[in-house]
């Protein structure tokens, strides 16, 4: 039997600079909110859902970001509820989960895949 | 013996070992032992001969450098290899350690400064510089039941330094300490009888801790007056620490001292405290401390993982280093990415040495979203506007404009508790263009989202009420618009009354200031909030301008010094010698501070731009206020609002 994965495709989002260095900012991709993070200290750049889970709140664009250890992180500016960039997992409180998408940066074009 | 305390506390000592009925003979010469099987006695020089049955040696040291003095190398006159602080003898190709040789003027008769001095020599062979440093000899223990303790320099003598003593002949306890010649340090001390402080002393010794204005405080405690403080230790057991989920103080002290959880994170996994709204952390965290110090733990309250300094500790460094951003500083003195404490704390710190703007030069992502966004986030994902009304005086036609802009704008409109008007429901992308409309109609930013001065609140005062005694609204107005912008570690609030009946409730304040017949009276330290504390006179009777440089002063203080996110009500409550101590400093300059103090508050004062005005002038700074940065016209769709009486109020979060 052949397993049905859902389809994703690749959208462009943003401008690079649409995203402050080191901060977030939020996009609407087909009525669905994405935050988009730009880490400039090592030039990396993830996606997750803008939904913070905890009070179903749009704000985690809003957010800080940094690091725990190795971990890059997003803090949600309502209850400080932190996030890892990487899986998505709450690093505060293992209840919560947030979905995470692949980024990718061309030609000063930031693209996510949903 | 002689080498760890004095001969005031040796007395202490024998009389305590006597009265346990042992018989102590002191300079005994012994000539011979008696007895022909077993041992039957001893003779001593004097004549004297005491019967005993068994005989225990303890000997000291005496330094074998018999062949030092035979190889031509300096010996003192008193036995011991006379080295550098490099162990080299005078002859600087042959090294001596050990309790051969003489350093710093002793000569160590104990294993570990052994090994140091092995490794200072070892080093150098290898042609590393390694110097060995006097070595701490610090002990304490308990002799036949008696504690005895010494540490640090026991016997330094005036005029290097003061000592404090204190001998009780009837409990048997000696306690001195010698303190630096400016007040400021502990050099060391001798503590016979009772050794309670030992670990507090040795860790004020060691960290060169600045004393409180009283140093006898530290022997024997406080004794009646003032107390030196009203921290979170003074709370009884069943205080509701965290009132979210019902933790009390007594179950977070067995938390941190039985099983070891001496962090904010450990605690919430373990007890779930400030998991919830997150009011109590700075309570825990003094909690953590106090505990540890409680058990002897020197505590540095460093800022994170990033950082691995104190917030005032840092603050030096970024003045010192003029540093003005905060990849700057994560450059200069942290590591990894930064993180959601030392980002604002650090933000907090520019603003309070620079004052430049907040949003701009990459600090708008390092600050809260309060302060990213200039005004405060309410469920939903809204922000509340509040336009500074400076001692809450206005003109009826400002209050038109504010309806107005509320209506146009759709918000809910509130008197605050600081006599201002609170704006609620306003989309993010709304915020630029209502701030457009008041700064036209003559408004600034009130800072209600800042750490910073809130309001100076007043009662009408003297020029209508029949009892006023001064113009307590102009006084405010002009404290409204001296303070504001400045940004501290947590916000600030003021207020003042234009007589005793204290209708403008000063002594709620941070600062307040009551009219009397003569001038001014001048409170501060006063907290509402969860823990209610009244202000506590600085000042009275001074006239305005002396009023205000006591606050320029007692503010740049608390800026400088404060753990953050602390009012000054619980940084007065943790700051040794309390208000006496900050009498001393601000008032009588005993540190010889207050001009820089001025100065620096001046220079805060001469920078103050209304952000707000700042951001609807500059598009760059304008264009960060959308939701969506794809579609910067369209609003959250998912942010609703439900009606309130004849408003509107948030829509309820699940």
């Amino acid at each position: 039997m052949e397993v049905l994965s859902p389809v994703t495709t690749w959208h462009r989002a943003c401008r690079v600079e649409d995203v402050p260095a080191d901060g977030g900012a939020c996009v609407l991709i087909d009525g669905r909110q994405i935050a988009i993070f730009n880490f400039s200290r090592t030039n990396e750049w993830y996606a997750t859902d803008n939904q913070c889970p905890h009070r179903q709140q749009m704000v985690l664009s809003r957010g800080m970001i940094g690091s725990q250890g190795e971990e890059p992180k997003v803090a949600c500016p309502f209850h400080k509820k932190t996030f890892s960039l990487q899986t998505g997992q709450c690093l505060t409180d293992e209840h919560y989960q947030i979905s995470t998408f692949p980024i990718q940066i061309i030609d000063g074009q930031v693209y996510i895949e949903v | 013996m002689p080498r760890q305390i004095d001969e005031a506390g040796s007395g202490i000592l024998q009389r305590k070992l006597s009265s346990l009925g042992l018989q102590i003979h002191l300079s005994k010469s012994t000539q011979c032992l008696l007895g022909t099987e077993t041992i039957e006695g001893m003779q001593f020089a004097d004549g004297s001969v005491l019967d005993v049955d068994m005989l225990i040696i303890s000997a000291g040291i005496r330094p074998r450098d018999e062949l030092a003095k035979v190889a031509g190398l300096e010996t003192h006159p008193r036995g011991g290899i006379l080295v550098n602080n490099c162990l080299q003898t005078s002859d600087t190709s042959i090294f001596a350690i050990g309790e051969c040789a003489l350093v710093h003027q002793m000569i160590y008769g104990l294993v570990a400064p052994g090994y140091e001095m092995a490794d200072v020599v070892a080093s150098q062979l290898v042609g590393e510089s390694k110097e060995f440093k006097p070595y701490d000899l610090s002990t304490k223990l308990k002799l036949i039941g008696v504690d005895v303790a010494s540490f640090g320099n026991p016997f330094a003598q005036e005029p290097d330094c003061q000592t404090i003593a204190y001998e009780n002949k009837a409990k048997g306890i000696y306690k001195r300490i010698n303190v630096s010649s400016d007040g400021k340090t502990l050099l060391g001390g001798i503590l016979v009888g009772e050794a309670e402080q030992y670990n507090m002393l040795l860790q004020t010794c060691k960290n060169q801790t600045v004393l409180p204005p009283n140093p006898e405080d530290l022997i024997l405690g406080s004794r009646g007056g003032e107390e030196a403080g009203a921290g979170v230790m003074s709370l009884p057991d069943d205080a509701l620490i965290c009132s979210c989920e019902a933790i009390t103080k007594a179950q977070l002290c067995h938390e941190i001292s039985e099983n070891g959880h001496t962090s904010v994170d450990a605690l919430k996994k373990s007890t779930k405290a400030c998991t919830g709204c997150g009011g109590c952390t700075p309570m825990v965290k003094d909690l953590i401390q106090a505990v540890q110090k409680q058990q002897g733990v020197y505590v540095r309250n460093i800022i994170c993982e990033h950082f691995d300094y104190t917030r005032q500790e840092l603050l030096d460094l970024i003045r010192i280093n003029k540093l003005k951003t905060y990849n700057s500083v994560l450059d200069h003195f942290g590591k990894g990415h930064g993180c959601e404490t030392c980002k604002p704390l650090v933000a907090s710190v520019l603003a309070s040495l620079w004052n430049e703007n907040v949003l701009e030069q990459g600090r708008a992502v390092i600050q809260d979203s309060n302060d990213r966004f200039l005004a405060n986030i309410q469920k939903g994902g809204s922000y509340s506007v509040v336009p500074r009304i400076p001692g809450g005086e206005i003109t009826p036609d400002k209050l038109i404009v504010i309806g107005q802009v509320a209506k146009r704008y759709n918000l809910y409109t509130k008197i605050t508790g600081g006599q201002r008007i609170d704006l609620f429901g306003a989309h993010v992308g709304d915020l630029p263009y209502i701030w457009e409309e008041l700064i036209a109609a003559g408004f600034e930013s009130g800072h209600a989202y800042g750490k910073a001065l809130r309001t100076v609140k007043s009662c009408v005062g003297s020029t209508w009420c029949r009892f006023g005694v001064q113009d307590s609204v102009s006084f405010a107005i002009e404290l409204e618009e001296r303070y504001k912008g400045v940004r501290a570690p947590h916000k600030f609030k003021s207020g003042v009354s234009g007589c005793i009946r204290e209708c403008a409730e000063a002594q709620s304040k941070d600062f307040g200031i009551i009219a009397t017949e003569k001038g001014w009276n001048l409170y501060v330290g006063g907290n509402g909030g969860s823990k209610p504390q009244h202000a506590q006179l600085l000042a009275a009777d001074v006239d305005k301008e002396t009023c205000i440089r006591l606050i320029d002063r007692f503010l740049m203080f608390y800026i400088k010094t404060a753990d953050p996110l602390t009012r000054t009500a619980t940084w007065l409550n943790k700051l040794e010698g309390g208000m006496s101590y900050l009498k001393a400093v601000v008032v009588d300059d005993v540190l010889g501070i207050v001009a820089d103090l001025e100065a620096e508050m001046q220079q805060l004062i001469q920078m103050y731009q209304c952000e707000w005005k700042e951001v609807v002038e500059n598009p760059e700074l304008r264009k960060r206020f959308t939701h969506f940065v794809n579609a910067p016209e369209q609003k959250d769709p998912t942010l609703e609002f439900a009606p309130l009486r004849t408003q509107v109020q948030a829509k309820e979060w699940k």
